[in-house]
């Protein structure tokens, strides 16, 4: 069987590799989705909802970090029906948990922000639930803001599948969802726990991050953890490309 | 050549920090340009103790927070063409919106009495009452254009008037971020 495929994405037959999802096959062939959960290396999970791609012949919009290019494929990445969705899903992020930029460590480094900013979001159309979250100082090192938190479940994946210390899971179902630290104790309490910090630097919002940093002083460190990330992924053939 | 009419313009400041208004203040040079096409009718750089009639543009600053912040709100719309959300408070609800998570009796109680050294004592005479949550200025008035920034730049600011004085829709996409 043929190691390559052709898709069509945007109308232009571009070349892919079998295996390659959507997502990846885009890049590969310097096109932008935006993707907020999405990180190179990590396993996927289609949990944001901004990566939506418009499939020819099937009725509804899928994620495409989580499904694989076929040969023949023809992909819209990018409409007006597609931005829309992508920034109905973006105003529901910030209408979900209490984002306050202003006060927050990550402001102008964030993730979220930046793609409010590209998809042009100026209001959230939806009421805000305001929900009291709790804000975690337990660990020495580091903090987690349940108040920022975009469920992206980046630090979830990065600390079982790179660190291989499964600190991280979800709990909780639905609008109650949160992540939490081991059988929900305290992160200062975790026993497995290495202080490693990956899941901080894969964060994209403030949700995660060091202490002793100001409003704006955050800067994630993406780049070293992708790099661990990739390599582990050509070793170990359990885990995403 | 006989001038233009001034424009009218108001600001109005709800639950902010005064910052969005010290940075329509920051615009500068600017501010002689506006002073020959507009006019302040109303807010806290002038004196005017109620809002006036036909106001072609508002600026609003701040949550809608109080029973004051909210008959404020519905007055400025009903008396003006052009409602703008200035700054993050206005627009997302930002930082007063912090408390909303907390009942106001219990948030008053633990400022006032819990949190007081001397005379302790929830205020409830000639002070506005909270309303359950601080919230957007969109979720109460229809809102015509929404400037966010904490606070918006001076920059940001002065486009949004200029654009708007020449009789175009201001395009906020290069001098604003969101959050």
């Amino acid at each position: 069987m043929p190691n390559r495929i052709s898709i069509r994405i945007d109308g232009e037959l571009v070349q892919a590799e079998r295996g390659q999802t959507i997502f990846e096959a885009a890049q590969a062939n310097n096109r932008f989705i935006p993707g907020l959960c999405q990180f190179k290396g990590l396993s996927t999970v289609g949990a944001c909802r901004l990566c939506v791609v418009e499939v020819q012949g099937v009725n509804r919009l899928l994620p495409s970090c989580t499904t694989p290019a076929q040969d023949g494929m023809a992909v819209i990445t990018r409409s007006a029906k597609l931005n829309d969705y992508r920034r109905q899903a973006l105003e529901l992020l910030f209408a979900e948990k209490n984002h306050v930029c202003a006060v927050c460590v990550s402001n102008n480094h964030c993730e979220l922000q930046a793609y409010a900013q590209r998809l042009g979001v100026t209001n959230v159309r939806y009421a805000y639930r305001y929900p009291r979250l709790k804000v975690d100082m337990s660990h020495p090192r580091f903090v987690i803001d349940h108040n920022r938190c975009v469920l992206c479940t980046r630090c979830v994946r990065v600390c079982n599948e790179v660190e291989g210390a499964y600190v991280w899971g979800v709990a909780g179902r639905g609008i109650g969802s949160r992540i939490a630290c081991e059988m929900d104790r305290d992160w200062g309490k975790a026993s497995a726990c290495t202080n490693c910090g990956k899941c901080v630097q894969v964060c994209p919002t403030g949700a995660l991050a060091e202490k002793g940093f100001a409003a704006e002083e955050m800067v994630k460190r993406q780049d070293l953890v992708e790099r661990l990330a990739t390599i582990r992924g050509t070793m170990n053939p359990g885990g995403s490309r | 050549m006989t001038k233009a009419p001034k424009a009218r313009l108001a600001t109005a400041w709800l639950d902010g920090c005064s910052g969005c208004h010290m940075s329509l203040l920051d615009v500068d040079e600017l501010l002689l340009t506006l002073a020959d096409r507009v006019t302040i009718v109303f807010g806290p750089l002038v004196d005017a103790q109620h809002f006036p009639e036909s106001v072609d543009v508002a600026l609003i600053e701040g949550a809608v927070s109080s029973q004051d912040d909210l008959r404020l709100a519905q007055t400025v719309r009903e008396n003006s063409k052009f409602v703008i959300a200035l700054g993050d408070c206005a627009v997302t609800s930002n930082v007063p919106s912090m408390r909303n998570s907390i009942a106001p009796t219990r948030l008053l109680e633990r400022v006032y009495i819990a949190g007081a050294d001397t005379q302790p004592g929830v205020p409830l005479e000639n002070v506005p009452k909270l309303l359950r949550a601080a919230i957007p200025l969109h979720e109460v008035i229809k809102v015509d254009l929404h400037v966010p920034g904490c606070p918006p730049s001076a920059a940001a600011i002065a486009h949004v008037l200029t654009e708007l004085l020449d009789g175009r829709k201001p395009d906020l996409s290069a001098v604003a971020k969101f959050g």
